[in-house]
């Protein structure tokens, strides 16, 4: 059933550099982007898709493939190179991004990108999306199963919780919903904006299960959750709290809130790229004490 | 985690820049410099946004009334229904918004909560159109005319730069029922150098006069209608520019006057033809029984591909030479 290739960590740590030097490349072509967003997910990302999801990238519309939905469309620039990789579209076609015409922008169109299952951009809907997808693949008899990617800013939108109400009441169990605390929004710090926490407590409260992904860079952690919430024997929706940095992977975006939207100039480009370029280069030496695998 | 309202530091490359730098750039989305100043004596005012303060650039008004700017979150049919319930008792509501997350997002609570009780509060939904560019149609608002200009009650007004914005949120602070300003994102060309003349609710302003044919533009299009009237009067074509700023009640007297004395009457809006300022040109033309011809500017009824709003403009044939060409293909073929 698993069609796409199972990769060990030290090729997928190599996939996520591969997504974060593409964010940075992508970004400079649009002249504009969300790193932040972006980076925040890349080990993620990496995981579910070269890991977990079973795809046919050479058949897109495969009846029972496992679904991906992005609630966070402004991070898509982030899936684009892994659709590229897995060979749902030509690697050509990301040098188009965000040009006129160009079927990859900000946000994913499922009727021009093959590999994205729903379109995004308003903030709160694609939850919503997931419970029906999950719905239809339950009558259907499918064992696909949906994973619905928010950001935590997101979880303001009183659709998430219609949604998240549906499918607890429903049990649900095969979606799943991935929140990334990557604890930033447009305008501020959440907990400045509008604090949801504690999340655990509501998705409980709304009948799922949550798994707490206490770093959602490290792999360790992030394969051993996926182990468990892809293990089959889920009799609820899961929803997995990532904590994770809002900018991962280049220092001055990491410290400070206002890379969730912006832009590099050559120099700084060279820069994010270069420290991006060392990491990867420290996991391909021989690990030293210290290191801790991210 | 800093919150600085800087921009990135001089450490980075010249060319670099975050949100807050970019923010430099939308220089004519003022609302938020104009609601600082008429709050200073109207303590009733206060300015609601759904996570969009920085990008609508009414955070300002934050540093002045804190206690009177409320930031909803990532929940805009929340924060409508908040603004009915403060203009219901007693406070007098500015709604910041993209026009996306705003008029198309929460139709129902503008509609429900704010129209049909008839409450004062003020919306403006920027970045209207097609100026989210690359974002996508998620974040386009080529129907929030049409949304809106059937609810009863509501007024919408479309400022189309600094000054006109600035003019119309003065004229109307008073104004006890509900109002819609769609505006853009801010880096459009300025069209104005004064206030305009005999501005009211109803009214349009007629930017040159022309014998050949009439374009009533809204936003964007105003400027480019008259780049396009430059373009053509080269050619000896007398072109008329309203700028129709009252899209509801829209100016009856000047579509009727432009069709009395030019052949061709033309709307030019970054909208969907259906619903938007070509849709309430034809009513008046059509209930008056006139003969004259409209040709309606805008999206033909697609949603807009992606790509830089600059090139869209291009591309649908938005843009000055895009109407020009519109005219004077129409011109010919009579």
């Amino acid at each position: 059933m698993m069609t796409a290739e199972v990769l060990d960590v030290s090729t997928l740590r190599s996939k996520a550099h591969m997504v974060r030097s593409e964010v940075l490349r992508l970004t400079e072509i649009a002249g504009s982007g969300h790193y932040g967003s972006a980076f925040s997910i890349a080990e993620i990302l990496t995981a579910l898709y070269y890991r977990f999801l079973r795809l046919r990238p050479a058949e897109p519309q495969w009846a029972d493939r496992d679904r991906f939905t992005m609630g966070k469309g402004h991070a898509m620039i982030a899936v684009y190179p892994i659709l590229a990789d897995l060979g749902f579209f030509p690697k050509s076609v990301l040098d188009t991004y965000t040009r006129l015409k160009s079927p990859l922008g900000d946000h994913p169109d499922m009727r021009k990108v093959p590999g994205a299952d729903f379109s995004s951009g308003s903030i709160g809907h694609n939850l919503s999306v997931s419970v029906g997808m999950a719905l239809a693949l339950n009558v259907r008899r499918s064992d696909a199963r949906v994973v619905c990617m928010m950001g935590d800013g997101e979880q303001a939108e009183g659709q998430v919780w219609e949604a998240a109400a549906l499918a607890g009441f429903r049990k649900l169990s095969n979606l799943i919903a991935i929140v990334d605390r990557n604890k930033v929004q447009s305008d501020d710090a959440c907990a400045t904006v509008l604090d949801m926490e504690p999340l655990d407590e509501k998705y409980r409260a709304f009948g799922w299960d949550v798994v707490h992904l206490a770093d959602g860079h490290d792999w360790t952690q992030i394969l051993d959750t996926f182990a468990l919430v892809f293990d089959g024997t889920r009799t609820k929706p899961v929803a997995i709290l990532a904590d994770t940095v809002a900018g991962k992977g280049v220092s001055f975006m990491e410290t400070t809130w206002q890379w969730h939207l912006g832009y590099l100039g050559p120099a700084d480009y060279r820069r994010a790229q270069a420290e991006l370029d060392a990491q990867a280069a420290s996991f391909s030496k021989p690990r030293t004490s210290g290191e801790n695998g991210r | 985690m800093s919150v600085s309202e800087t921009t990135v530091n001089a450490e980075f490359d010249a060319r670099t820049w975050d949100m807050v730098g970019s923010l430099n750039l939308s220089k004519q989305l003022v609302s938020g410099d104009v609601l600082v100043e008429l709050a200073r004596t109207r303590p009733e005012i206060c300015v609601l946004t759904a996570d969009l303060g920085r990008p609508t650039r009414v955070r300002v008004f934050k540093e002045h009334y804190p206690e009177r700017y409320f930031n909803f979150g990532i929940a805009e049919r929340n924060m409508v229904g908040a603004a009915a319930g403060m203009a219901a008792s007693g406070m007098r509501p500015y709604i910041s918004n993209y026009a996306c997350f705003l008029a198309v997002l929460a139709t129902d609570n503008i509609r429900t909560d704010i129209c049909y009780p008839n409450l004062p509060v003020k919306m403006i939904g920027t970045h209207s159109g097609v100026a989210m560019g690359f974002y996508g149609t998620s974040h386009h608002a080529t129907e929030d005319i049409g949304f809106l200009r059937p609810m009863a009650n509501l007024t919408i007004l479309a400022p189309v730069d600094a000054l006109a914005l600035r003019q119309t949120l003065e004229a109307t602070v008073d104004f006890e029922t509900p109002l819609y300003l769609r505006v853009g994102r801010g880096r459009e060309t300025p069209v104005y150098d004064a206030p305009i003349e005999n501005w009211r609710i109803g009214g349009s302003a007629q930017l040159r006069d022309g014998t050949d044919a009439t374009i009533f533009a809204t936003g964007n299009c105003v400027a480019f209608a008259l780049l396009a009237a430059s373009e053509l009067a080269a050619e000896g074509i007398d072109v008329r520019v309203v700028d129709a700023y009252s899209l509801k009640p829209i100016d009856r007297d000047a579509i009727l006057a432009a069709a009395r004395e030019t052949s061709l009457v033309f709307s030019a809006e970054e909208h969907n033809v259906i619903g938007g300022l070509g849709s309430a040109v034809a009513e008046v033309l059509a209930e008056a029984g006139t003969a004259t011809k409209l040709v309606r500017i805008g999206f033909q009824d697609v949603y807009s591909v992606l790509g830089p709003p600059t090139h869209l403009y291009t591309y649908y044939g938005l843009d000055g030479s895009g109407i020009a060409k519109r005219v004077r293909d129409e011109l010919s073929a009579r």
